[in-house]
């Protein structure tokens, strides 16, 4: 498995493609392997597989050696900190914020105002003290950079806790990178979640990006909405469990039931929303949704090294305030995959199936498509409509293609489109 | 039988009298002084003007919409000189056995009162009082112990009841054979038959539109979609109840249902509703009531177990313990074959004077009355609102549910009718079913109970209730639940056993509720 391929032809002609051999180096991928029924995965130390999916440091290490063959895939781009690490997302945000305004003016700048206002801690202490000051009486959440699963996370409201903890001296963790001092966020905390029922909930949608240039991004139709197990109250700041809805925190919060579960599939949410502000707000909330994944992307288009091997399945989180607007919590570039319930499960192993369509390893899609199961095309070096044509771009009745929180017909589009796909092949 | 005439004129006088006195009465009477510093009222033509005048305001349309769900609920006046009972129900073997029902409801309740020396009634200290205001937006947080209270009847335990129900002037001596009925419901009440309910049903029909089939994904919005819509705005706009009533058999869009479900309601959340459902609330603050630990349980079973509901069991406390108290809910016990049950303060047994319903409502809540609540939260999210619809609707539908009567849409029956549909249209199924003690009614009933709440998906089940609101009428429970078992026919004739069976059957979150309906009702070969 040597020679140059083409891209998006199959490489075996028209006989039946050998089985792919899969690389693993993490426990999550144990799902993926299992999808395919293919055969087990080759040993990490010999180099003889096509796709792996795996843990992020190790591929980093990986593509950092050698290069890939031209058909191997792998599950992360080699620099995609620049997008999940909090401090970096907030500068990238920031630089692309301001080229908007250069470029095209306040309001189109003003669609990057998704994020809230955050500062690099200890670096930028002093501008934070500085927007601290003008705006008294307000809650800042404190978080790590690097951590994951609501670890080290703190709010506060006084300048005193912060310094407190400034005198402390350097955080020092067990980091599996770094020994030094442990960089943390500052960032605005938003004071009015939308609630449900009394309780705080956030969003958590998958994004799939096989190309930054030129950017190709998918959006998939299913997510959830983690719901917090208190009812949210602002008088308990040091109340974990209200304000942090990360499942992982919610578990050990007391009074939890895992039989119970806390999530919503995003089309409950959908309907909820639509039957309680009426569907022309909810297709602005969700086209706002749109703007930030797309904005998001864009901001670190330039930055992040792009590698033809490299997809990468992001785990958005957001936050939708009382005035319905979406806010954008932080961006996972490995999403958790283990399941919490049936319906669960389902939805990760369906989300993992339709990546892999999409990644292609056998070569089928025409490279045409703006939908593959349950995944629809957010972007192809430009915004996609719904309907085919180019020049419904410019029109008022431009529709995006995205349907997060729609139905989810994924197998019938799949069996459609191998049809026809297969059709095509032998003419 | 009442003749046509004076049929209609005592159908009139009942309304009339339950309209005078009431709010809306007055509200016109102000109305039409109001109108009269208005130029266009002369006094020659006074009363023609201020009917026009009443008329262009919108005010007649709301008297309409008001006599429209007089004519719904009450159900008409039979006889002159029957006695009150026959409203209640007319068939005599019924009534008793829904006393007797009744009595051994009521000993539950009162031995679970006795056992563990819990007052039905008592007044709270005041510093619980003060608690319980500061909580009432989130009661789900309290952990009581209620481990000791055990829900005074659940569903398996009334269909036990019907099931051994009999006429006593019906003399059935001949054996079980296909043509009688193998079912468990061994009553002769009539029930209709597949063309009757095609006709009943006619606008969910092949050729015509409807939510839950033709706006799905496939179908571009243009063929029904988007004019179905537009009418239910222009509906909503004219604020007519009787066309929203027909308008919803067709499905109601998600943004407008919660608007067109209190239109056909007649539910406005008027300032003297909400200052009712204060009082309410005030009275729950002031009083315990042993019921409450019953709703309490309840919930914490059932919704908050639920999925999907879970988030909602905070509304669900306001909502039924402020339904318990609520003495304005006797009044369907005049149409109910219920009767509220009594008791005495402490004391003075027997006396009448010290009679009081008990609960104030006089509606035992049993094992998934949380249920019925737990749907509408999904559309109404102001606790005075919810709770208005939450209470017409069960004194216009639910409480058929769990009650003995002969009305067509009471739970005798739809089970009657569920098991005769599936014994005519799938008689194989109904046999082997049977042979393997699996009688399907065993399995199907507690979904129509519910009324489905809690089997199906919300989105779904919010169809299924537009077209009860539609109707007016249950009847369409015990088609889906018939649809349901066709659906699953072919692996149902494989099992062999009642557990098999329930598991077939067990998950019904994954059921299109419309298509099933169409199919069954028509697109099957009869």
């Amino acid at each position: 498995m040597g020679t140059a391929r083409p891209a998006h032809r199959s490489p075996w002609g028209r006989r039946a493609p050998p089985p792919v051999a899969m690389g693993t180096a993490q426990a999550g991928s144990a799902m993926a392997r299992r999808q395919r029924g293919l055969p087990g995965a080759s040993r990490r130390s010999e180099e003889r597989w096509d796709f792996c999916w795996g843990e992020a440091a190790w591929l980093r290490e990986r593509l950092g050696r050698a290069a890939l063959e031209q058909h191997v895939r792998v599950c992360h781009f080699r620099n995609h900190y620049e997008l999940t690490r909090k401090n970096y997302l907030v500068k990238n945000l920031k630089r692309l914020r301001k080229q908007l305004e250069r470029e095209a003016g306040k309001l189109e700048a003003a669609k990057c105002d998704f994020f809230p206002k955050t500062f690099e801690m200890p670096l930028e202490y002093h501008l934070f003290v500085e927007e601290f000051r003008k705006n008294p009486g307000i809650t800042w959440i404190m978080k790590p950079v690097g951590r994951s699963q609501g670890k080290g996370i703190f709010l506060f409201r006084k300048l005193k806790d912060v310094i407190d903890w400034k005198k402390d001296g350097l955080h020092t963790d067990d980091q599996k990178d770094e020994t030094q001092v442990e960089i943390y966020v500052a960032q605005r905390y938003i004071e009015n979640p939308y609630l449900i029922g009394g309780r705080k909930f956030d969003l958590r949608v998958y994004v799939l990006v096989t190309s930054y240039i030129p950017l190709k991004a998918w959006l998939y139709r299913d997510g959830f909405a983690r719901f917090s197990n208190t009812r949210f109250t602002l008088n308990s700041i040091d109340d974990h469990y209200i304000h942090l809805t990360n499942v992982a925190v919610q578990r050990t919060a007391p009074g939890y039931d895992p039989e119970k579960g806390c999530k919503w599939m995003i089309q409950q949410l959908r309907q909820y929303l639509t039957a309680k502000h009426g569907a022309e707000s909810v297709e602005v909330l969700f086209a706002d949704m749109d703007n930030i994944f797309i904005k998001s992307l864009q901001s670190v288009q330039k930055v992040i090294i792009s590698d033809k091997h490299c997809f990468e399945l992001y785990g958005y989180d957001i936050l939708i305030d009382q005035d319905l607007k979406p806010w954008l919590l932080e961006v996972n570039a490995s999403p958790s995959l283990t399941a919490s319930s049936q319906e669960d499960y389902e939805l990760k192993c369906h989300l993992l199936k339709d990546t892999l369509h999409i990644v292609d390893m056998e070569g089928r899609l025409t490279g045409k498509e703006k939908r593959v199961g349950g995944f629809d095309l957010l972007w192809n070096d430009g915004p996609v409509s719904r309907e085919g044509n180019l020049d419904t771009l410019l029109k008022e009745n431009f529709m995006a293609n995205t349907h997060l929180g729609c139905y989810n017909d994924r197998k019938k589009q799949l069996k459609q489109l191998f049809r026809s796909l297969s059709a095509q092949q032998k003419v | 039988m009442v003749d046509p005439e004076s049929g209609l004129s005592l159908t009139i006088a009942r309304i009339v009298q339950r309209l005078q006195g009431s709010s809306l009465h007055s509200q016109l009477e102000r109305q039409a002084r109001v109108s009269l510093h208005k130029p266009e009222i002369k006094l020659e033509s006074l009363k023609e003007d201020i009917k026009d005048f009443l008329k262009t305001s919108g005010w007649e349309k709301k008297l309409q919409n008001a006599v429209y769900s007089e004519l719904n609920v009450f159900p008409s006046p039979c006889h002159p000189a029957a006695p009150p009972e026959h409203m209640k129900e007319p068939l005599a073997y019924m009534r008793k056995a829904q006393g007797s029902w009744e009595k051994r409801i009521l000993k539950s309740l009162n031995s679970m009162c006795t056992e563990l020396s819990i007052p039905l009634a008592q007044k709270r200290p005041v510093g619980e009082q003060k608690e319980l205001l500061n909580k009432w937006n989130e009661m789900g947080t309290d952990e009581p112990d209620l481990s000791l209270f055990r829900p005074v009847y659940a569903p398996k335990d009334f269909l036990e009841v019907l099931m051994n129900l009999r006429n006593p002037n019906y003399e059935n001596g001949e054996q079980p054979s296909f043509r009688n009925h193998l079912g468990l419901i061994q009553v002769p009440l009539k029930v209709k038959d597949i063309p009757e309910l095609k006709e009943d049903f006619s606008e969910l029909g092949l050729n015509i539109g409807q939510l839950g089939i033709d706006d799905s994904a496939q179908v571009p919005p243009e063929f029904f979609e988007n004019e179905h819509v537009r009418v239910g705005q222009k509906v909503l706009a004219e604020q007519d109840s009787a066309a929203a009533q027909q308008y919803v058999r067709q499905g109601c869009p998600t943004a407008l249902r919660a608007d067109l479900w209190a239109l056909i309601l007649n539910i406005s959340n008027q300032p003297e509703d909400i200052l009712y459902y204060e009082q309410l609330k005030s009275n729950v603050i002031q009083h315990d009531l042993l019921v409450d630990s019953l709703i309490y349980k309840d919930v914490k079973l059932t919704a908050s177990n639920d999925d999907y509901y879970f988030v909602f069991e905070d509304y669900l406390y306001q909502v039924l313990l402020c339904f318990s108290r609520d003495t304005s809910v006797l009044e369907h016990f005049t149409y109910s074959s219920a009767t509220p049950p009594k008791s005495y303060i402490r004391g003075k047994l027997g006396i009448e004077e010290y009679a009081v319903f008990y609960p104030p409502n006089g509606v035992i809540p049993f094992h998934g009355f949380s249920m019925y609540v737990a749907p509408l939260c999904f559309l109404y999210h102001e606790p005075s609102k919810l709770y208005q619809i939450f209470r017409e609707m069960y004194v216009r539908f639910f409480f058929r549910l769990h009650s003995i009567s002969s009305h067509p849409s009471g739970i005798v029956s739809l089970c009657l009718l569920f098991e005769t549909l599936l014994q005519t249209h799938l008689p194989q199924l109904f046999y082997h079913l049977r042979e393997i003690g699996a009688q399907p009614l065993r399995i199907s009933f507690k979904w129509m109970v519910r009324a489905f709440s809690g089997y199906l998906a919300t989105d779904q089940l919010l169809l299924l209730w537009d077209r009860i609101l539609g109707y007016n009428s249950l009847e369409i429970l015990a088609v889906l639940a018939a649809a349901v078992f066709a659906f699953r026919a072919v692996n149902l004739m494989e099992v062999t056993s009642l557990a098999a069976a329930e598991a077939v059957l067990a998950d019904l979150s994954t059921l299109k509720v419309m298509p099933l309906l169409q199919i069954f009702l028509f697109a099957t070969v009869t």
